[in-house]
């Protein structure tokens, strides 16, 4: 099978092998194998979910760090809304802008600026598809969560064409740098760094594997790793004055439900949490939300402010967020931006035009006849298994323990209970074999013996 | 059915609202697991949805039946319970005889079986009164018909 890249990987050291995570996989992605958790690349959506479930921290996120910097040498921070949610109350914008400045980038970029644009896109797009087109391939679904989009390849294919072709709000943020300040600047794009400031792996897993065309990110910083430092340069005041961008219109896309505020679209549905958008997503799939003209689903809970990446926790941040929002004007769009948003779309800017493959992960087998007999084989071993979903045998539940048994991966006896009752059997059988004698050893007394007690015993049963 | 495949089982009871569609949710992901186009599997779970949505609504128990073959794919329901007087009626869209109560849950908008038949390449309905109700139901695995 090809590897796909991940952000979300296993520190072997702090794994003890139990098995919260792989009950909590919304793909079923992990097994625990040999005492050790083992994540199946093809289905990884790098949602997070098992970082949040890990009590030994096992689960971590790669990325770049602060040292990244030192290879470029003009370095742009892109911070996501979601990181203003993440200091104390009263802290605004431009003291955390300040920060990043101090900490050691050039410039900083809100994404929440950004975010402003793309809600101009969103909504013109909204208005043109539901113009254009029939209530049966409605509601759409917004493009925003790396997870959620990634959860649709996997698990949902059926879906992709709801997927609102428009860019993140992190591209848009990436392209309009390079559209408007490049050309400013005095260095060739090479030596210019851009960096996402991080709530989740996903994006830094789409960040990683994106075909990045016309713009170019190149790395991401989650908030857990810079916010120590970054809290230390709020506490200790701006010294450096930036002038940030963004409104509440922008900011508030930081929360589960914001998209939606920003865009303004009533007939709309906001969900939160991975296991949530999946069962809704089934709800979509069978047809039932034709009513319904957009979706917008967030993977971690309470929306980006609950990443697993971040530090405060996400009803608070949220709180924040909105809080924040309102006292820097969520109500409109500056009519700058609309201007620029419109001028923008109609050349296409925000289109993303990334092509959205189905990602089989979760079929038995390429082949439509050998995927059948394989089906009926797990079928067939449902029958023997305890049907508990206990998880000891290592895989999430005692389907998927089949799944993996008929793929190759796994024995019947991985199962306790199977394992249990072979070695009952084999007790027993054991205890008969002990009782018999090789007929070339003579009739000794002790012989006679079994024999008189065998002969005692089957006549006992008489 | 021209090669042998195989056949999953799935019981339904009749006002089991908790367990409603069920049957239909293991069917789809059966299907997702042995890989059939998304369009498909679309039409055959919102078509067995539909019928273990009857089964739940208007008898007493029943069935669904998956029968797949890398042809073809059918769906089964079967049921005891009422029948259905006159089909033709039944099939008409908007037509339903469901109690307030299954109104009141937002089911019996009458659409059931008019979806069925758009999402199927074949329905049949078999029917006796008091006795029961069979809808076989065939697809054609290939075709991403729309619905
Ligand atoms: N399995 C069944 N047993 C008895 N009656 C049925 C069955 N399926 C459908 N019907 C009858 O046909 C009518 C129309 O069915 P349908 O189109 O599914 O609409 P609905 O279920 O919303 O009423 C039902 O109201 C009912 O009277
Ligand atoms: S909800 Fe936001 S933070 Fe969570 S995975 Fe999606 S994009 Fe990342
Ligand atoms: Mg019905």
């Amino acid at each position: 099978m090809k590897t796909r890249y991940h952000s979300v990987v296993l520190d072997e050291e702090k794994c003890q092998g139990c098995t919260n995570c792989i009950k909590n996989c919304p793909t079923e992605a992990i097994r625990v194998r040999g005492g050790k958790a083992v994540i199946l690349t093809e289905r990884c959506i790098d949602c997070g979910e098992c970082i949040r479930t890990c009590e030994n921290h096992a689960k971590k996120a790669l990325s770049e760090t602060l040292d990244d910097l030192k290879n470029f040498r003009y370095r742009v921070a892109l911070p996501a809304p979601s990181l203003y949610g993440q200091f104390k109350r009263g802290v605004m914008p431009r003291a955390v802008l300040a920060a990043l400045r101090q900490i050691g980038f050039d410039e900083v970029y809100e994404v929440a600026a950004a975010a402003e644009l793309t809600t101009y896109a969103v909504r013109t797009y909204l208005e043109e598809y539901t113009a254009a087109n029939d209530r049966r391939n409605l509601p759409l679904i917004s493009s925003s969560c790396p997870a959620v989009v990634r959860l649709i390849q996997v698990r949902f294919p059926g879906l992709i064409p709801r997927i609102i072709p428009i860019d993140p709000p992190y591209v848009t943020a990436a392209k309009i740098f390079y559209r408007e300040r490049l050309p400013e600047l005095d260095y060739p794009p090479e030596e210019i760094g851009l960096f996402f400031i991080t709530p989740c792996p996903a994006k830094i897993t789409e960040i990683k594997t994106a075909v990045q065309a016309g713009y170019h990110v190149d790395g991401a910083i989650p908030f857990v790793s810079i916010f120590g430092k970054l809290q230390e340069q709020v506490e200790a005041g701006e010294k450096i004055d930036v002038l940030p961008k963004s409104t509440g219109v922008g900011i508030g896309w930081a929360r589960a439900g914001g998209e939606s505020v920003a865009v303004k679209w009533d007939n709309s549905l906001s969900v939160d949490g991975i296991h949530h958008v999946a069962a809704l997503l089934e709800e979509i799939e069978m047809d039932k939300l034709n009513d319904i003209d957009y979706i917008e689903a967030m993977a971690c809970p309470e929306g980006c402010v609950g990443g697993a990446l971040t530090v405060e926790n996400p009803f608070v941040a949220r709180v924040k967020i909105r809080k924040l929002a309102e006292t820097v004007n969520d109500k409109e769009l500056p009519p700058e931006v609309a201007a620029l948003g419109a001028e923008l779309y109609a050349k296409g800017f925000f289109y993303s035009g990334q092509e959205l493959p189905a990602i089989p992960a979760l079929q038995l087998d390429k082949d439509l006849g050998v995927a059948i007999k394989k089906l009926e084989q797990v079928e067939g071993l449902m029958t023997k298994l305890p049907g508990l979903d206990c998880g000891a045998c290592g895989s999430p539940t005692c389907r998927s323990l089949a799944e993996d048994i008929v793929q190759g991966n796994a024995q019947l006896s991985d199962c306790i209970f199977i394992l249990r009752e072979e070695l009952e059997e084999l007790a027993s059988k054991l205890l008969l074999l002990s009782q018999k004698r090789p007929p070339a050893l003579g009739k000794t007394g002790s012989e006679k013996e079994v024999a008189k007690s065998e002969s005692k015993e089957s006549s006992g049963k008489d | 059915m021209t090669t042998p495949g195989m056949v999953l089982r799935f019981s339904v009871e009749g006002g089991d609202y908790a367990a409603a569609g069920e049957a239909a949710s293991k069917i789809k992901k059966a299907l997702r697991k042995i890989g059939v186009d998304a369009g498909v599997i679309r039409r055959v779970a919102i078509a067995a949805y539909e019928a273990e949505m009857n089964i739940v609504l208007h008898a007493l128990r029943g069935r669904l039946i998956l029968e797949v073959a890398e042809d073809k794919l059918r769906v089964i329901a079967e049921d005891e319970g009422p029948g259905i007087p006159d089909v033709n009626l039944a099939m008409q869209e908007g037509f339903s005889t469901a109690s307030d109560l299954a109104r009141e849950m937002g089911f019996g908008a009458g659409m059931g079986l008019p979806n069925m038949k758009k999402c199927s390449d074949t329905i049949t309905i078999e029917t006796t009164k008091d006795r029961g109700t069979k809808v076989v139901m065939n697809f054609d695995i290939d075709d991403d018909g729309v619905t």
